[in-house]
């Protein structure tokens, strides 16, 4: 077996290296016309909006695209591949047991399970499209990163030490301690599975669209080398090797964040003032204010665009929908499988409150830092560059990073953005990697041996059993992903924190708190704020409205036409777009949503403001109509075990 | 390794337990509804009160910058008086409960 176990992982890294080594000849026979465009087509980039703003401001600047310099980059990708395969075969040599695949063992210090909290959590999309954010509507991307902190209050003061205590490997241990095991189980796997899929789809996604972005590697085989990385680190190395490479990411990720924050307040002489100065007084920003964000053809005398940019309102604007994202954050943090399965990894209630502690250190720095990455950007790169790459501004941060560089040498500013490519790709594996072993740790502990077994395997079959299920859920990770490369997956994330908020989280604190609680509640619970937040989010604005399109197709065309009808000449550009709305209108004047609606039935983007209070209500409601004695009677030792700890199966020494 | 056998409703209506739980309790509910109210104060605010966070307050640097930033501070700040009253107290009380049952 071990042997044979070497010889996958052999095989593995083979596969995986062939795969990020694959991409290279794409570049390299390119390479003739491309070694130094890179350094070039930012450099024109950026200047182009300012030359093009000199010259005729009205004029379009064409769509630049970013493009890392492969001969640099591919190096540090495959430096950091190789380091996690020498983790990966290091933890598959002490992974003997059960404990040690789902939990490493309980091995793993306070601190070091801070980092891989904040490896766990901190996703590409937030260090991109959050400094991105910033980049182009300024404050109101500051305060939406806010919530993403604040969540960890909750992590900490009511669920990290309880489920220390009382918990084992999955959500559905703390559940079923006082319940009908079999019943709560299966329904607690299913949320589990159901919020690991959805998150684990957007990052998917989002890694291909991004490896595709960034070095040109095709949608599917990203798609395909992230998933066999995935696959390999858990199925292999389970907790152990996921904790590490998300350990290892974080780091990253602070250092890439930290260096290059550096980087832009030097060039603001490390000076507060100075710097929200810059960002008020360039003149690319009160352009873009002015004109983008605020269409104001002509600027309103006396109206400071610049200082408009540093207060709220320029992206957020239905307060009833930032509520809502709140309530999810706050509350579904702390329900999320793969967050809570970090606290099963970590020996005493103690260690696991220094891993929140250290945590939510990380986090917050890691957004301070982001902030100043998006206004830097908003600085340096200019809004309309940003703007110019990717119209959500998602690249904005890799845009910093080559001009930041690139102001001092045109290698280093090549060797920066290779960096970054690097840390988002490190931020992808590590994200994938924890929500595979979470939902695998659902479907094989607590369907496989608790369900279907009904708790009876040894060690060796359990072991068997969680590699089969990682293995299995990585593969259908990587099918979904390809098979969503076309979707809009954007609502996705909200989706998974919304039935992590709305099923997983009432349950959790009810199961803990609150002594009439039992098995009816639980599977009510769960089955409500699950479906409940399904069902609100595919009728909500999210969701592609065929009819919604036509009409922005219209109203494009009919613009045009009235340019074109009042003798102005149009830019290929615009031609390009004219009949590309042409097109639109026509393809979607008579479709509807995938529900077979003409517009949203529920008006706000995410579903908490009504899902979670539901979730609560219908458990509440469900407990006292089915009251059960044995669960009272049990809640006496479960309160006492999560408070105290007392009971609680000792780690194993290592 | 057999684990020991604990009277868990006797353990409950120890007073030791009692007091830990009373302390508990109290820290985490208020703790936890003041970090989430002044949270909400942020898009509330925001929404309902532009006018208060455009006042500039150090230069460029306006309320609503200061707020959205303090969020941060007062986060950790909870944080960490948490970790000092757990380790002092929370902690002290279970392990007397423990030596207690030995």
């Amino acid at each position: 077996m071990k042997k044979l176990l070497a010889a996958f992982t052999l095989a593995l890294s083979l596969g995986t290296f062939a795969y990020a080594a694959e991409p290279v000849k794409a570049p390299v026979a390119a390479e003739a016309q491309a070694v130094a465009a890179p350094a070039q087509a930012t450099a024109t980039a950026t200047a182009a909006p300012m030359a093009a703003k000199a010259a005729v401001a009205a004029a379009p600047a064409e769509k630049k695209e970013l493009k890392a310099n492969p001969m640099v980059t591919i190096p540090i990708f495959l430096l950091i591949i190789g380091a996690t395969m020498c983790v990966v075969v290091w933890s598959a040599k002490q992974t003997k047991s059960a404990a040690d695949f789902y939990t490493a063992g309980g091995g793993i210090t306070g601190t070091q399970n801070g980092w891989a909290i904040a490896g766990d959590y901190m996703s590409a999309a937030s260090f991109l499209g959050i400094s991105g954010i910033i980049s182009l509507y300024g404050y109101d991307g500051f305060m939406y990163s806010v919530g993403w902190l604040v969540a960890y209050i909750t992590v900490l003061l009511i669920v990290a030490e309880p489920c220390r205590n009382a918990g084992k490997f999955t959500l559905g241990d703390i559940l079923s301690f006082r319940t009908e095991p079999r019943s709560v189980r299966a329904v607690a796997a299913i949320s589990t599975v159901a919020v690991s899929t959805f998150y684990l789809t957007a990052q998917m996604v989002g890694a291909g669209k991004l490896m595709q972005l960034l070095i040109g590697i095709p949608y599917k085989t990203a798609v395909i080398g992230v998933g066999i990385l995935m696959v390999g680190y858990v199925v292999f190395g389970g907790m152990t090797a996921t904790t590490w490479v998300q350990i290892i990411k974080a780091g990253l990720l602070m250092t890439g964040a930290a260096l290059l924050s550096v980087l832009v307040g030097l060039k603001s002489g490390m000076n507060p003032f100075q710097f929200f100065n810059d960002i008020a007084t360039s003149p690319n920003v009160i352009e873009h204010v002015q004109k983008v964000v605020l269409k104001d053809p002509v600027a309103v005398a006396g109206f400071d665009y610049g200082q408009r940019f540093l207060e709220p309102g320029l992206f957020l604007k239905n307060p009833l929908d930032q509520i809502s994202l709140g309530m999810a954050l706050v509350l579904g943090t702390a329900g999320m499988p793969h967050i809570l399965m970090r606290f099963f990894t970590v020996p005493t209630a103690q260690a696991a409150r220094k891993s929140v502690i250290v945590a939510m250190f990380i986090i917050g720095f890691f957004y301070i830092l982001t902030t100043l990455l998006g206004f830097g950007a908003a600085i340096h790169v200019t809004p309309q560059a940003v703007m110019n790459v990717d119209k959500g501004g998602n690249m904005a941060a890799m845009m910093l990073a080559q001009k930041m560089g690139g102001d001092i040498h045109p290698f280093l500013g090549d060797l920066l953005l290779a960096f970054l490519c690097a840390v988002a790709f490190a931020t992808i594996l590590a994200v994938v990697s924890g929500l595979v072993l979470a939902a695998s740790a659902a479907i094989a502990h607590d369907i496989y041996v608790n369900v279907i077994k009904g708790g009876h395997a040894d060690q060796h079959e359990q072991v068997k059993a969680a590699r089969i299920t990682s293995f299995v859920v990585g593969a259908c990770g990587i099918v979904i992903g390809i098979a969503a490369e076309k979707q809009n997956v954007a609502h996705l994330v909200a989706l998974a924190f919304a039935v992590a908020a709305s099923g997983n989280l009432p349950v959790v604190v009810l199961s803990l708190f609150w002594k009439k609680f039992n098995t009816a509640g639980v599977v009510a619970g769960l089955v409500t704020g699950t479906i409940v937040s399904i069902a609100l989010v595919m009728v909500s604005p999210n969701m592609t409205y065929p009819k919604k399109v036509a009409a922005d197709a219209q109203k494009v065309v009919v613009a045009l036409e009235k340019k074109q009808a009042e003798g102005a000449i149009l830019t290929p550009k615009e031609m390009k777009e004219l009949d590309k709305a042409k097109v639109d209108y026509e393809k979607n004047k008579d479709g509807k949503s995938i529900l077979g609606l003409d517009k949203p039935l529920f008006t706000l983007k995410n579903p908490g403001v009504v899902s979670i209070p539901l979730g609560f209500i219908v458990a509440i409601i469900a407990a006292l109509a089915f009251p059960s004695r044995r669960a009272e009677e049990m809640f006496d030792e479960l309160y006492v075990r999560q408070n105290t700890g007392i009971g609680i199966a000792k780690a194993v020494d290592h | 390794m057999a684990e020991k056998q604990y009277n868990w409703s006797a353990i409950a209506k120890n007073p030791k337990f009692m007091e830990l739980h009373r302390k508990k309790t109290t820290f985490l509910v208020g703790w936890w509804v003041f970090s989430t109210v002044f949270y909400f104060l942020l898009p509330i605010g925001a929404a309902y009160a532009p006018g208060l966070f455009k006042i500039k307050i150090l230069g460029r640097i306006n309320f609503g910058y200061i707020f959205a930033l303090s969020q941060f501070f007062v986060s950790w700040g909870i944080a960490m008086y948490y970790a000092h009253v757990a380790n002092k107290d929370f902690d002290r009380l279970t392990r007397e409960l423990v030596d207690e049952l030995k």
